[in-house]
């Protein structure tokens, strides 16, 4: 497992969004435990409090689950849930920044659609 | 387990004016870090909260009970310091004897482990030991003592980078089998600044922050952009800092950005860390760079 922390945002926020992406690309299987705050704090060094609140988000966002006495896991439909809340933020995220940048290098929206479709041509896009 | 509480602590030696009135309060369970730079009268608190030293004023209360001559209060906190105080030829082993013997329940078993994973064997006397090895041996002595309050005043004082990553490893482990409080004093923030759940800063012989770790980081901003519109943007709010780069200015905040103040286009908002916010802090404007 690696994990890599700046100071961009709260630390549990970066916890949160790692071990989404890991169960996103497929790091963690559906139904598959996670490691316990126990293990994440003493291998990254991270106070439990601030692993807990990481995890705490990704229960209540309902992409983990707790069993008791058993630990965490990674709930069934989680990577669907990630792949539905991505695309919804696709637009903010990702076209909303390309049109700021395009703006200001003054690229036109036919440049643009140009630049797009050749990115698809070059095959650097895998779908 | 109950509070500990620093009251209007005030120390002069002479005419030196050690601690100004220094409050705050450690609850239990939980991971502080006590953070100040050198001479900012950090050893000194550790010192006067353990009853080693008698402040000027002030005074140190475990739940609603002085601590002064209070054998079952100072029974319950323990400090690793930086002075020796053991007789010439003492083992480790026998620290770890008296340790036991004064607050009992010593934790044999994991600090045999400990030493054997940091390298050292029981039977070595303190006074042979390198200051690393000193280090290690507190350390070790202070994970397994039976008390509620552990205070560590510059716990990796000579560890290699290696041996600091197994104490921090070791403290997690020691504090999630047996939740208490730790107090970490340090200059290393980097270091701990993940580990640490609460930090109190001490600068000019005073606490000027006493904070959640995050609450602290999510108030710590950086605006930076064309100085007029930074200068705009941040009017009113409280600067730690600028620096200026070319017609750029950064400023670093610590404070809540207003949201109701429109962001121009050409200043970017960001977040800086714990090591800066206490160089921000306690450098009284050096860093200014204007």
């Amino acid at each position: 497992m690696q994990f890599d922390f700046d100071g961009s945002a709260p630390l549990y926020q970066q916890l949160a969004a790692q071990i989404e992406e890991m169960i996103f690309t497929g790091g963690f299987d559906e139904g598959a435990q996670v490691p316990s705050t126990t293990q994440l704090s003493q291998q990254l060094h991270i106070n439990p409090a601030t692993v807990l609140k990481g995890m705490n988000m990704l229960v209540d966002e309902g992409l983990l689950e707790k069993r008791r006495g058993l630990g965490m896991f990674v709930r069934p439909g989680a990577r669907q849930k990630i792949m539905e809340r991505r695309k919804d933020n696709f637009y903010n995220d990702y076209v909303k920044k390309l049109l700021v940048e395009a703006a200001k290098l003054g690229i036109t929206k036919e440049h643009l659609i140009e630049l797009i479709e050749r990115g698809e041509h070059d095959g650097t896009i895998k779908h | 387990m109950e509070q500990l509480s620093i009251n209007h602590i005030s120390k002069r030696f002479g005419r030196q004016l050690v601690l100004d009135d220094v409050s705050f309060t450690l609850a239990p369970a939980k991971i502080y870090g006590l953070l100040g730079r050198n001479g900012a009268g950090k050893s000194t608190l550790l010192n006067i909260i353990t009853n080693r030293i008698f402040p000027t004023s002030g005074t140190v209360k475990l739940g609603d009970l002085d601590t002064n001559n209070n054998d079952d209060a100072l029974g319950k906190m323990f400090l690793m310091g930086e002075a020796n105080l053991y007789p010439k030829r003492t083992s480790i082993r026998r620290t770890f004897d008296l340790a036991n013997e004064a607050y009992g329940q010593f934790n044999y078993q994991t600090a045999a482990r400990q030493l054997q994973e940091f390298g050292l064997d029981d039977q070595q006397h303190v006074n042979d030991l390198s200051t690393g090895q000193r280090t290690i041996a507190k350390l070790v002595l202070a994970l397994n003592v039976d008390a509620d309050y552990i205070l560590m005043d510059e716990p990796v004082l000579g560890l290699d980078a290696t041996h600091r990553d197994l104490f921090y490893k070791e403290l997690l482990k020691s504090y999630q089998a047996k939740p208490r409080t730790f107090v970490l004093s340090t200059h290393l923030i980097e270091e701990v600044a993940q580990l640490v759940e609460h930090v109190v800063i001490i600068d000019q012989h005073k606490v000027i922050a006493d904070d959640q770790v995050q609450h602290l980081l999510d108030l710590a901003h950086t605006v930076s952009g064309p100085a007029k519109l930074v200068d705009e943007y941040t009017a009113g709010l409280r600067v730690l800092a600028s620096e200026n780069l070319g017609n750029i200015k950064t400023a670093y905040l610590l404070d809540d950005l207003d949201d109701q103040r429109v962001i121009p286009d050409q200043v970017k908002l960001g977040h800086y860390d714990l090591q800066h916010l206490f160089i921000y802090l306690t450098s009284g404007g050096e860093h200014n760079n204007d």
